[in-house]
């Protein structure tokens, strides 16, 4: 039965009532089937020629459209022929199908012009009603052109119901067709004067919606606003000549001084609830500068916090944020309610309350306000938890630390976030954590200390969700051991067992930083006198000497030292400030004191047990099929090895005379405590960008070369490990390995094999070593750069003017705020301020010149090219624009013609339209396509008559007839 | 769905089919929001921001009434608690033309519900805010609808039981 449709299908046709049962009847799943036969059998019904059989068939289409996203473009020729029906509940399902289904790129949309015309003109009014529903949802700019002079004559329909249609579908004509503006805008202000609230409210509603966009065109109808604020007794008029007005006094300060008062009269008399909120939030967002006003909105807003009604709990809060900007007092003012509002039971009331408290922060109450929000993110629910957390990070973090004095308090307070089970903010803590090592001097001692009882805790490592956190706190400890009060207990907890739950990359962490731990312990251990010795010489050391272990070490990323410092370090051991490349970067030398160690911890027993424990705890992980963790291990055992022998010998001696042993254990670790010498600072986020490709490395070079490298890798353990210390071998040309390896003979050869190594290495590397300064692993950056920018780099800012780039707070408090190390650039991320273009449009640039007559411009300038329809906004108006500054003064000089052309236009308007209908058959009987050239041009000239034509001068001044 | 409401959200208030859906497939996944609406506590405020799902600015507003769940999908133009009287306003309209509505009747009569919804609200602005206007003009044009037409359902319901005898006649002849 594919043939045509049969007087059988026409009398057996199911109807939309019939389909719609059988889809509630329909057994669970059986759904695409009859979905999928009942458009069988509409696409067999709609090609009847009996309208009821077709229009019931379009309607179950539009049905299952609506409902089950079924195709209907390939009906819309059927909506169309079915619109021309004379039977209303036809036309009603044409037309209902049509504004469902059509879009501007539905092809058959032209034909139905004619159509909609016809109906517009009809003189059953719920014929033009269905147009008008119609043509409000499909309006096109070839809709619109060709049917605005329809528009026009209704806008003055006599039928209120007809009038009120017609103006709110003006709105989107004019969005699609600019040019309509100069027809029918004259006769939508005449509305405005309308005895019909209903009418009055369209327009007020059409202009709000205008308004929004372009406000400066509308202040010459301030005083029909004025008037209709004053009078009107409609809430819903009301609203909108608000929000109309809270875009133009921002405007013009003397239209705002006009209607405070009439709003504050609303505000004070009126029982509507959304009434009195609009008066609120337009004094508070547009005319907070009024005192007293701003006073009563905020009295009327401290209702709103206290009603039962939680919707008005929640706009109450969201009128105190827009106040919150300019009046801190007010939400002070209301501070217990906002607190309260923190254990609401609605999510939206929190969050409101959350964003509240957050503004509320400053240096002073940054303290007490945490603690709140984390007694309240305990008993919080995961969501809200999380927002919690987050907003107190971001507000701690906010320009650097600013708010925040007590570092110490902050690190520990960050160590407790870390432990609230709901905390998914692992990312965010980790970042803060290293970064405030980086910065913060003062704070290293407490956050080693917040990173080690993090660290131990074995439970920790069975939380994904704190593993970056966990990652971040391996890093300070390893980084800042030299403060910890234990490290044997530090390297246990880094190689517990555990530690096979944390993804690779944290466990390549881990593992790093167990190295810098292993090198500390046994400088310690090695190289008391050198320590202590080293941290002599450096002027700036403020060491204490404590008597067996050297507490100065500095440390620093073997990753950005190795070949940073290969000249440095073969220059001088002693020296642990040191210059390179000839330019200023200086190693700075770490000044605080660190925690004394206590004798006993690091006896020869303990650091056998270190041993074992590394042993035990990496070798299986030699084989590792991670590149990130299987390096970190293979240099980590080859330092072991190498020392390992010596190890045993150096507790029994009673003086640990080493240098004259030349023990190569000994050069190794002091090589090695060099290499984590240099500080690793904060790094601008633009700073990798300056880093200049070295010559030679190319960065889209194939992979392929790695296998090179990772047959490197898999040498020896002592290979790869020796593959960091080419600078050894050059300074004496003493092999510090028990084997004989190759490289060394060759050692300037190697030095650059290696560096090459490093490089790809470290690219290859570059995801996981985050910590690690990315920008110092290329060596001489700083040789190329400008002058001027050299402060961008992190360590020039710690040796350079200290004074000038960090920013010192006055301590108001009894501790002192510790120097937070600040970046000229870069802290702040740079956001592209562009600005959104302006905001003009096609259509306030047409009401613009209708407003304040402006002849300029042919009217061929604006004729809205189809291609940029969808978009409301385009440039094109910016010189219909720029024209009109120049008419603000010629305004201003005959501020009566304008007025009475105002209200002259009333009594016109019989005429007036009279005129339009002969110019409209006029136009009916030229093709639909053409446009009009001669309408405009009378409009044109009509306007030149009232004498608004001299342009004189550029600044727009307010027309005063307006105030 | 979502695609749908960004076609058409060009006005202060939208009212496009896919909201009819939250309305009338209850219970459905007919969409990302209607999940995250139906998962809300009772007594809770009826807003929701939905810049997320529908562009700047966009702010959701739900309402039960017994079994039926209504949305508005609004932008900064429309004063909030203004839009929940406008609910109310929808609300009794349709009480009004299906006396005592149910959610059947909003089921079996999606195209009324468009009609009277275009009464209410016309190219994203509010028409009419009195409920009993609304019904008068609904009524009116449905009124105005109700004669000619080639088969009406009386006819139609005569011509099948025709048919129908005819049939068995063959068959018993």
């Amino acid at each position: 039965m594919s043939g045509g449709p049969s007087l059988m299908d026409s009398i057996f046709q199911r109807s939309l009532e019939d389909l719609i049962k059988s889809f509630r009847l329909h057994l669970p799943g059986g759904e695409p089937t009859v979905i999928s036969k009942a458009l069988d059998e509409i696409r067999r019904e709609i090609r009847s020629t009996d309208l009821t059989t077709k229009a019931a068939a379009l309607q179950k289409l539009t049905y299952l459209h609506s409902l089950h996203h079924a195709d209907m473009s390939w009906a819309a020729f059927h909506a169309v022929e079915l619109s021309s029906s004379a039977f209303l509940p036809h036309k009603r399902a044409a037309y209902l199908a049509a504004s469902l289904s059509f879009r501007p790129s539905t092809d058959v949309l032209l034909l139905l012009t004619n159509q909609l015309r016809k109906d517009l003109t009809s003189t059953n009014h719920i014929e033009v009603s269905l147009a008008l529903e119609c043509l409000s949802v499909i309006c096109t700019p070839d809709l619109a052109r060709d049917l605005t002079p329809d528009l026009f004559k209704m806008l003055g329909s006599s039928k209120n119901l007809v009038r009120k249609k017609a103006i709110a579908t003006t709105l989107r004509v004019f969005s699609q067709y600019s040019d309509a503006v100069r027809v029918c805008f004259k006769k939508l202000v005449e509305n405005l004067e309308s005895g019909d609230v209903q009418t009055v409210s369209a327009t007020v509603g059409v202009f709000c919606e205008l308004a929004l966009r372009e406000p400066r065109a509308y202040l010459p109808l301030a005083p029909e606003f004025y008037r209709i604020l004053v009078d009107s007794r409609n809430n819903w008029v009301l609203i909108k000549v608000l929000k109309v007005f809270a875009k133009l006094a921002a405007l013009e300060p003397r239209l705002a001084k006009k209607v405070v008062e009439p709003i504050c009269e609303h505000m004070r008399r009126s029982g509507a609830k959304s009434l009195v909120f609009e008066c609120v939030r337009t004094i508070l967002s547009s005319l907070s500068e009024y005192e007293s006003a701003v006073k009563l909105a905020v009295a009327k807003v401290r209702e709103f916090l206290v009603d039962d009604d939680q919707n008005l709990r929640y706009l109450g809060l969201q009128a105190l944020s827009i106040v919150g900007l300019k009046h801190l007092w007010a939400v002070l003012e209301n501070k217990e309610v906002v607190i309260r509002s923190l254990s609401d039971a609605d999510p939206n009331i929190k969050l409101e309350a959350l964003q509240l408290v957050m503004a509320m922060v400053s240096e002073d109450n940054v303290t007490e306000i945490c603690r709140v929000l984390i007694t309240y993110a305990l008993k919080a629910d995961p969501e809200f938890c999380n927002e919690i957390l987050g907003f107190i990070l971001s507000a701690c973090s906010r320009n650097v630390y600013e708010i925040i004095i007590d570092f110490d308090r902050y690190v520990s307070l960050l160590g407790e976030i870390s432990r609230i089970p709901h905390c998914q903010k692992g990312e965010e803590i980790e970042n803060q954590l290293t970064d405030i090592g980086m910065r913060v001097e003062d704070v290293r001692p407490e956050l080693v200390h917040v990173g080690r009882n993090l660290l131990i805790d074995p439970a920790l490592l069975g939380n994904p969700f704190i593993h970056r956190i966990l990652c971040g706190a391996a890093w300070v400890s390893g980084e800042y051991v030299q403060f910890s009060t234990n490290p044997i207990e530090l390297m246990e907890a880094l190689l517990q067992p555990r530690t096979n739950l944390l993804p690779p990359s944290i466990r390549a962490v881990y593992i790093q930083s167990a190295f810098k731990v292993l090198t500390f312990c046994l400088n310690v251990a090695f190289l008391p006198n050198e320590a202590a010795y080293s941290s002599s010489s450096c002027p700036i050391n403020e060491y204490s000497a404590s008597p067996s272990f050297a507490g100065h070490e500095s440390f620093a990323d073997c990753e950005q030292d190795k070949f940073l410092n290969l000249r440095v370090l073969s220059q001088s051991v002693k020296a642990p400030s040191v210059k390179y490349g000839g330019d200023t970067a200086v190693n700075h030398v770490k000044t605080s004191a660190s925690l004394p160690l206590r004798n006993d911890i690091l006896t020869q027993k303990s650091v056998d047990k270190m041993f074992t424990l590394v042993k035990t705890a990496l070798a299986p992980l030699v084989g590792s099929h991670e590149v990130e963790i299987h390096e970190r291990v293979c240099n980590i055992l080859g330092l072991l090895e190498l020392t390992q022998n010596e190890i045993t010998g150096c507790f029994s001696r009673e003086k640990r005379n080493f240098e004259s042993e030349e023990l190569k254990a000994y050069e190794i670790i002091k090589m090695m405590r060099d290499v984590f010498s240099e500080e690793i600072g904060p790094v601008a986020v633009s700073a990798r960008d300056r880093v200049p490709i070295p010559e030679g490395l190319v960065l889209e070079e194939n992979l392929h070369k790695l296998e090179t490298i990772c047959s490197d890798v898999q040498f020896p353990i002592s290979s790869s490990f020796f593959l960091g210390r080419p600078h050894s071998g050059e300074r004496d040309g003493v092999s510090f390995f028990n084997r004989p390896i190759i490289e060394v003979s060759e050692s300037s050869n190697e030095s650059t094999l290696l560096t090459e190594h490093r490089k790809r290495h470290g690219l290859y590397y570059l995801p996981s070593d985050k910590k690690e300064v990315v920008s110092c692993e290329y060596p001489p950056a700083n040789d190329i750069k400008m002058q001027d920018d050299i402060t961008d780099d992190a360590e020039d800012l710690v040796k350079l003017t200290e004074q000038s780039l960090v920013r010192k707070k006055k301590p108001s408090q009894a501790k002192p705020r510790p120097v937070v190390l600040k970046l000229d650039e870069g802290d702040e991320i740079s956001v592209a301020a562009e600005k959104p273009e302006s905001k003009d449009d096609m259509v306030s640039g047409a009401v613009q010149e209708l407003l304040y007559g402006s002849d300029a411009i042919p009217p061929s300038t604006q004729i809205n090219s189809s291609d940029k329809l969808s978009s409301k906004r385009s440039g094109k108006v910016s010189e219909v624009n720029e024209n009109v500054g120049n008419v603000w003064k010629s305004e201003r000089g005959t501020p009566s013609s304008r007025k009475s052309k105002h209200h002259s236009h009333g009594k016109e308007r019989e005429h007036r339209s009279s005129e339009k209908n002969v110019e409209v058959r006029e136009e009916n009987g030229q093709s639909n396509k053409q446009k009009s050239g001669h309408r405009h041009g009378r409009h044109k000239a009509r306007q030149r008559a009232d004498g608004v034509t001299n342009v004189v001068s550029q600044t727009p001044v307010i027309p005063d007839f307006l105030l | 769905m979502n695609e749908d409401l960004k076609i058409n959200i060009t006005s202060s208030i939208l009212i496009s089919s896919s909201v009819y859906e939250v309305i009338i497939a209850r219970g459905e996944a007919a969409g990302a929001h209607s999940k995250h609406l139906w998962s809300r506590a009772e007594k809770v405020s009826n807003f929701i921001r939905a810049d997320s799902i529908l562009g700047p600015d966009a702010r959701l507003v739900y309402k039960t009434y017994a079994t039926l769940y209504f949305v508005f999908i609004f932008d900064t133009n429309e004063n909030e608690l203004a839009i929940l009287d406008l609910m109310q306003v929808f609300v009794e309209a349709l009480d009004k033309c299906f006396s005592n509505v149910c959610e059947l009747d909003i089921v079996f009569n999606f195209n009324k519900v468009h009609t009277i919804l275009d009464e209410i609200i016309l190219g994203g602005q509010v028409i009419e805010t009195s409920s009993s206007e609304v019904v008068k003009a609904v009524e009116e044009s449905y009124r105005c609808s109700s004669s000619n037409s080639s088969f009406t359902p009386v006819v139609r319901e005569r011509l099948q039981r025709n048919y129908a005898r005819n049939q068995i006649h063959s068959w018993l002849a």
